[in-house]
């Protein structure tokens, strides 16, 4: 197993599978430090800025004990001989003081605890648990903070310190300590640097005669280090995305695991030895063979990069896409956290350093129902050398990925700043409209290649469109195709998307369109543009005139494919707004007040696999699709009918730790992971509380979601108790909701009659490993919700048999 | 204030180092070059080269020892074993080994035995004898030549390094114990040939060797095993030394780079220790062919013709001037003469001289200004020596017409006549035979007198006369000492000679008596240069340790201004200053003013100006002309130092208001130099 912190949370993950077997949840504050027990290793330490170290059993995934420290817990650390205590890292009074303290854990077999014995070992640290290492098995302790290397020795209660020398002079300006190892049998601290090195310190019980050696390969700052089990290797990493592993500690004897594709955050080795994991800057985490080949990747949403291509939805997969790493589109799939495949656009190795400029992909859009993918790379140097490349890419179905079919060099004089497809059923043809800054806009078409085969298939230039000059802001088509929208500056153009007529313009004088949107289903008439001075003006196309204006600051305006309703971002000083409306009427569906403190960047509606029912007025807008932003620190977060104390913060704070212990039939690997943005935000509803009763304060419900499954009596055995749960929280709900729910059982009947395990296969796209009743796991609370609401009905039905 | 000839033609390039050998007792430091000079360097005496025996174009060092009683041996390609003696500064004599070339020596722990690795592959064994050396047995014959040698301490076994292997001998039965291979494979790939560069014998059994598939390599001597292998080079690794206590040993790479090794306990609790490569030293740029290890440093010489000496700073007590890198490069002593009247100078090489005059100009300008040259410099003369001999010194007199130069055989005296733009030379032949070679030669002042500082001891004074030379008095060692002297100097005004050896005080004679003066005090430190001053016959003697003494000849004592600075102390970044003072000499209208050089700075002391105490700032940059006139004179004092020449090898006054400057920027040495190993560098 593999364990990794993310947020409140501690995920467990197999290294065999990549799937994550258990959340661990209960912390309050974010998790900073895990630590396997030293005296069982099938348990794990866990510690916490709210003040608490939990003790837990991982593989089933239930808390053990809570210790209640009560300071603010920085990192923890356990150590085999210190048999009943552990170190904490905390910090007192200044902002900037850290202490490395022992917590002694009193023996009690009661679930709550206070631990309040601490006795102060190390002083003037770094919080960073990367910076204190215990060595030669817990006989010493290295810490480093800037340029100081502190040993503190257990034995003889004496702290020597190392000081490097830190002069402003060119040679000595990057001799930060960044990060420390000691070498598991041997006298030996490795210490990662700022300017690539990694020193070697042996000799260091002796103020006078202690002595380093230096190994450099790395360009930039040593990240991470740490030894394998036997002490044979040394294992560095660092913003070249390379992981090194420097064998015997000797400069010439080096291994290279390149290509890592992010830099390098964290490194961990199991216990038995023989895995390696890396986690990344771009919320991966990599499993590594001894033998130095990746053997499993983690991959979260990546987050590295600047977001410039905005939030679409594959059509196909239903995966968000978006910038991923550099140079590459990223398909990540909302429902089970996890990247599906990574496209690389740009096609060229990157190179991980500061002041190059990279090539950056600028635009992309689907079309065609996901057969096309348009993507636009720019690159430039200077004001006046840009380098633009537009790429297209069809969906083979063979290999079930994007090919690429044409690659047009300078598209435009000047930078696209819209692309979109036609995606009308009556066009044959597929279309695609790209605007730019240098006052034109291009329609280009699919034809036939030049080929004598006619078989290949390529994009053309087909009409070029311009308006006084002005530069093409925006461009969008209407949901027949019929008409192209396209924005120069402060005028709205309409165009016949036949003859590529001019057809009508508007013209509002309240600033350049920033947005434009043609409206959908019953509100085609509709086109909503909203300008740089904030104004949200609607025209009626029947008409063209003006339908109505809005005084708003619309940062992102999005149509929901499925409905006519249309979200929109407000920028305020105080926060962001959501307000959803339909174009028709001026009066919104719904306001959010305050949805992020932050600017919301982007915004997209996600289709719903399964139509919810919201019968409030105020959550019909989510029924068919569920919004999706992205704010800048990059935090993806949605909209959710879910209880406030459910709710989870968003993190942004990042945490680690590791110790290991080896172990009988299971790898035991303890990692780290920082993973910020797919935290889903419920934003709090107060009239939804009383719709769903709480998971937790149904003893009966609870027992079954945390009892492990081959625990558990027969189903049949729990079911009465299980149902009779359900049917008290059930007289909670109104009349209108059971009656909803019998119509969607007798749908399901079906299915079911003559099952007595109750299967559940029509709702695999819910894809949370649920296959019997019996075997739910503790889940991500939300789908556990979702699963909760089928067992309700589920059971429901089942007792209608009977 | 003065105009400058800012000579950068003296083609200078000293030889690399081939050898380094230290000696504990005396810290002292015998450094072999390519050449095969032999110069001896006292690391007490802040590091100076106190003795240099001239170099033999037949006699390729490949080893250097001392032995018991500071006894200095070498051993070359020629075959021979040279002894030097240390006293008289040439050698004792050279014994044939019989094995064809020797590649390498050691002697024995006790100092009593000396061993040589020949061509032909035979291993050799002498003894030392009080005056000479022996040969007593030779050991099991090799396949291949003997590069390296090294006892064991207990002196009872050797290890020797041949190419592809290693072998090791009982020094009682002389056979061959064990025979250890070599890996050839060089990181994977197939090397003709490993050649083991050096060996060394640890007391616990151990052999250390290096060699030139860039490995250092520790043997288990008993059972013939390799122990551990270190890879810390792409090209050969090609010296090593172990320190006394066995804790440390230091290695040297054809890249450059210095490995040091410590012996270091693997837990703190544990006995059991490893060796662990620790600091790597990137001091040179071509190959490390000779290391040392000292108690408190590490030695390491090569192609590029440092010698650096590296304090190693956990053993150094106190943080002082000796724990500084000390990088010695050209020698200390003097290779330029110069010709006041006719604006010559002669340039000393290892086999030739070369006579240039200097460039005139006619143009004038403000301070700092670079004035373009009217007539640009001349090369004159460039005179070769006959035979193999390396040049020990040279000089050219005063008035330009004399030049004489000797090597450790020969002594030549030549005539110059000058007509318009033509040089004829004319050699002054039938020199007496108590002429044969000299350390030092001097002209007086007014070039009608030759004085002589022969190996003997002796002082010969010779009168010159248009094309022929009388011989004039010889003044004989003091009684019982043998010890040469080394340098000369004259009073302009011809009446006093001053002279001293690498360690005992200065002698001042009278040469109009011709008879000893007196003898100023004996100091600890050896003396770097000397001068006497015009009109008042001081003495100024610069020591090695920076010290500056003036010596008043016709009162027999320490002057007034001496004594002051004596009791006052020089300025502490005076006496760190880490290369001794070569010239001193004296401006001819400023009876107050010194002027006197070492490699990195030129120095005006004003004995009319205080001194400086250690607060005040010692190096001054030029001063602003905004300063008010009242701060500079409260800030002067009698150091006025400048560092815009440097390296300097050369400074003197041409007349009152010239200076000529001769640097030899170390770049244009480096240039001259065979390419170093290529190695890629990160970023470029």
């Amino acid at each position: 197993y593999i364990f990794c912190v993310s947020g409140d949370f501690v995920k467990v993950h197999s290294t065999a599978t990549e799937e994550c077997v258990h959340i661990l949840q209960g912390h309050r504050n974010l998790v900073t430090g895990i630590q396997l027990n030293p005296k069982n290793h099938l348990q794990l330490y866990s510690c916490s800025f709210d003040g608490t170290i939990k003790l837990w059993d991982y593989i089933d995934g239930i808390l053990i004990k809570t210790f209640t420290v009560g300071h603010k817990l920085h990192a923890l650390f356990t150590l085999a001989f210190a048999e009943d205590s552990v170190f904490v890292i905390i910090n007192k009074e200044k902002p900037d003081v850290f202490q490395l303290v022992s917590v002694k854990l009193p023996k009690s077999s009661s679930q709550e605890i206070e631990a309040k014995e601490l006795s102060f070992v190390l002083d003037y640290i770094n919080q960073s648990p990367k910076c204190i290492a215990f060595g030669n098995e817990g006989e010493y302790v290295a810490a480093v903070r800037d340029f100081y290397l502190s040993v503190y020795f257990f034995k003889k209660k004496t702290t020597s310190r190392f000081t490097l020398s830190s002069s402003k002079n060119k040679k000595h300006a990057k001799n930060n300590f960044t990060c420390v190892a000691c070498h598991p049998k041997e006298d030996c601290i490795a210490t990662g640097h700022k300017d690539g090195k990694i020193r070697l310190w042996r000799n260091f019980d002796d103020d006078k005669k202690y002595t380093y050696t230096c190994l450099h390969w790395h360009h930039d700052m040593v990240m991470d280090l740490a030894f394998s089990v036997t002490g044979t290797s040394l294992l560095s990493g660092g913003r070249e995305s390379v992981l090194v592993e420097w064998r015997d500690a000797t400069e010439k004897n080096k291994e290279f695991l390149p290509r890592l594709g992010a830099t390098i955050e964290h490194i961990s080795v199991s216990p038995a030895g023989d895995l390696f994991c890396t986690s990344h800057s771009d919320n991966k985490i990599i499993i590594i063979h001894r033998n130095l080949e990746a053997s499993a990747v983690i991959q979260g949403l990546v987050k590295d990069s600047n977001i410039f291509t905005g939030l679409m939805i594959d059509p196909r997969t239903k995966a968000l896409v978006l910038n991923g790493k550099p140079g590459h589109l990223q398909f990540y799939s909302l429902q089970h956290d996890k990247q599906l495949y990574n496209l690389d656009i740009i096609q060229q190795e990157y190179i991980n350093d500061y002041g190059l400029i990279q090539i950056e992909l600028t635009k992309a859009a689907f079309g065609c129902y996901g057969n096309w993918l348009a993507t636009v790379e720019q690159r430039q140097e200077k004001e006046t050398e840009l380098e633009l490349q537009m790429k297209l890419w069809m969906y083979n179905k063979k290999t079930q990925g994007f090919v690429l079919n044409t690659k047009i060099n300078m598209p435009h004089e000047d930078h696209i700043t819209a692309l979109c497809f036609c995606n009308a059923e009556k066009f044959e043809n597929p279309t695609l409209v790209t605007a730019s800054k240098d006052g034109h806009f291009k329609v280009w078409i699919l034809t036939d290649d030049s080929d004598i085969y006619k078989k290949a298939v390529g994009w053309t230039c087909d009409f070029v469109g311009s308006y006084h000059k002005y530069q093409a802001t925006n461009c969008c088509f209407s949901e027949d195709g019929s008409l192209l929208a396209v924005s120069f500056e402060e005028i709205v153009t309409i165009w016949d998307s036949e003859t590529w007529e001019l057809k009508c313009t508007f013209c509002q004088r309240a600033g350049n369109i920033r947005h434009l949107c043609f409206g959908r289903l019953t509100c085609s008439k509709y086109l909503l543009g909203a300008t740089e001075n904030g104004i949200l003006c609607c025209w009626n196309l029947l008409s063209c005139a003006l339908e109505w204006s809005a005084k708003l600051t619309i940062r992102v305006m999005e149509p929901d494919p499925c409905s006519e309703n249309i979200a929109a971002v407000s920028q305020s000083s105080a926060g962001s707004d959501l307000f959803v409306f339909k174009p028709s009427e001026p009066r919104p569906l719904y306001i959010q007040k305050n949805i992020s403190r932050e600017e919301v960047q982007w915004g997209v509606f996600v289709p719903r696999d399964v139509p919810e029912s919201f019968t409030s007025e105020a959550y019909q807008w989510l029924n068919r699709s569920q919004f999706y932003f992205l704010t800048k620190s990059q935090s993806l977060l949605t909209f959710s009918t879910k209880s406030p104390e459910e709710k989870l913060t968003p993190t942004s704070q990042q945490l680690l730790a590791e110790e290991s212990l080896p172990t009988t039939p299971f790898y035991f690997i303890l990692g780290k992971h920082r993973q910020q943005q797919d935290k889903k935000i419920n934003e709090a509803l107060e009239s939804e509380l009383v719709q769903l009763p709480l998971t937790e304060n149904i003893p009966a419900i609870s027992e079954l979601l945390h009892t492990p499954a081959h625990v558990l009596p027969s189903a049949s055995f729990l079911c009465s108790k299980f149902v009779n749960s359900l049917l008290l929280s059930k007289e909670t709900k109104s009349g209108e909701e059971i009656l909803e729910d019998v119509d969607m059982e007798e749908e399901k009947e079906s299915g079911d009659d003559s099952d007595e395990e109750h299967d559940f296969t029509e709702n695999t796209q819910d894809a949370n490993d649920t296959d019997l009743g019996e075997d739910i796991i503790h889940q991500l609370s939300k789908s556990e919700e979702k699963e909760l609401r089928k067992f309700r009905k589920v059971d429901y039905s089942w007792i209608t048999v009977l | 204030e003065f105009k400058v000839h800012r000579v950068r033609f003296f083609n200078y390039i000293p030889s690399g180092i081939r050898c380094v050998a230290y000696n504990n007792q005396s810290n002292r430091l015998a450094v072999s070059r390519t050449d095969g000079t032999v110069e001896i360097y006292n690391l007490s005496a802040n590091y100076f080269q106190e003795k240099f025996f001239p170099g033999h174009e037949s006699r390729a060092t490949e080893a250097l020892c001392w032995a018991k009683g500071q006894r200095l041996f070498s051993a070359g390609l020629n075959g021979e074993i040279i002894e030097y003696d240390l006293q008289a500064l040439n050698i004792k004599y050279a014994m044939d080994a019989f094995g064809g070339p020797i590649w390498s020596m050691a002697v024995s722990p006790h100092g009593s035995q000396l061993l040589v690795g020949c061509e032909d592959g035979s291993v050799k064994l002498f003894q030392i004898t009080p005056d000479k050396i022996q040969f007593e047995r030779n050991f099991d014959r090799q396949k291949s030549r003997i590069l390296s040698l090294g006892w064991h301490p207990s002196g009872t076994h050797v290890a020797a390094g041949s190419i592809d292997y290693i072998s090791v001998f009982d020094v009682k039965s002389g056979s061959a114990v064990h025979k250890m291979l070599v890996d050839r494979q060089y990181m994977g790939v197939s090397k003709r040939k490993c050649i083991i560069w050096g060996v060394a014998f640890l007391s616990d059994g151990t052999v250390i060797s290096v060699d030139s598939a860039g490995k250092v390599q520790f043997w288990d001597s008993a059972t013939g095993t390799l122990v551990k292998n270190h890879l810390i080079a792409n090209a050969d690794v090609q010296s090593i030394a172990v320190s006394d206590q066995e804790d440390s040993f230091v290695v040297g790479t054809a890249e450059g780079t210095v490995f040091h090794f410590q012996l270091v306990s693997v837990t703190s609790n544990s006995s059991e220790k490893q060796w662990v490569r620790t600091k790597p030293f990137q001091h040179h740029t071509h190959d490390v062919r000779a290391v040392a290890h000292s108690p408190t440093a590490l030695i390491s010489g090569g192609t590029d013709t440092h010698l650096v000496i590296r304090p190693l700073m956990e053993k150094v007590e106190v943080k002082n001037y000796d724990a500084a890198l000390r990088k010695i490069t050209f020698p200390h002593r003097r290779l330029i003469s110069c010709s006041k009247k006719r604006q010559l100078l002669l340039f000393q090489f290892t086999h030739h001289l070369e006579l240039w005059r200097l460039g005139s100009t006619v143009a004038t300008g403000k301070n700092g200004d670079t004035l373009p040259l009217s007539r640009d410099a001349d090369h004159l003369l460039h005179l070769k020596t006959k035979g193999p001999e390396n040049i020990i010194c040279s000089c050219i007199s005063p008035c330009g017409s004399w030049i004489a130069y000797s090597t450790t055989s020969r002594f030549f005296l030549y005539r110059l006549n000058y007509e318009h733009d033509n040089i004829s030379l004319q050699r002054v032949s039938k020199m007496p035979a108590f002429l044969r070679s000299a350390l030092q030669i001097l002209f007086s002042e007014d070039s009608t007198k030759l004085f002589v500082a022969s190996n003997q001891g002796s002082l010969h004074v010779i009168r010159l006369l248009e094309g022929s030379f009388k011989h004039l008095h010889t003044f004989q060692p003091q009684s019982g000492t043998v010890e040469s002297m080394c340098l000369l100097a004259v009073s302009p005004d011809g009446n006093w000679l001053a002279s001293s050896g690498t360690s005992a005080g200065v002698h001042v004679y009278n040469i109009k008596h011709l008879k000893l003066h007196c003898t100023v005090p004996s100091y600890n430190f050896p003396v770097t240069a000397l001068a006497i001053a015009p009109n008042t016959n001081n003495l100024v003697i610069a020591h090695s340790d920076q010290q500056v003494f003036e010596y008043s000849i016709p009162d027999k004592q320490y002057t007034e201004w001496s004594r002051t600075i004596q009791k006052q102390g020089f300025h502490y970044l005076w006496l760190q200053r880490d290369t001794p003072i070569t010239h001193i000499s004296f401006h001819p209208k400023r009876p107050m003013h010194i002027l006197l050089h070492d490699a990195y700075m030129f120095c005006i002391i004003d004995k009319s100006l205080p001194l400086p105490n250690d607060k005040t700032l010692l190096y001054n940059p030029l001063p602003p002309t905004k300063e008010s006139d009242v701060i500079r004179r409260r800030t002067a004092h009698a150091f006025k130092i400048s560092k815009i020449y440097k390296p300097l090898l050369f400074m003197d006054l041409l007349d009152e208001r010239t200076l000529v400057a001769v640097e030899r920027p170390l770049d244009d040495i480096i240039a001259q130099l065979p390419p170093p190993i290529k190695k890629k560098k990160f970023g470029t």
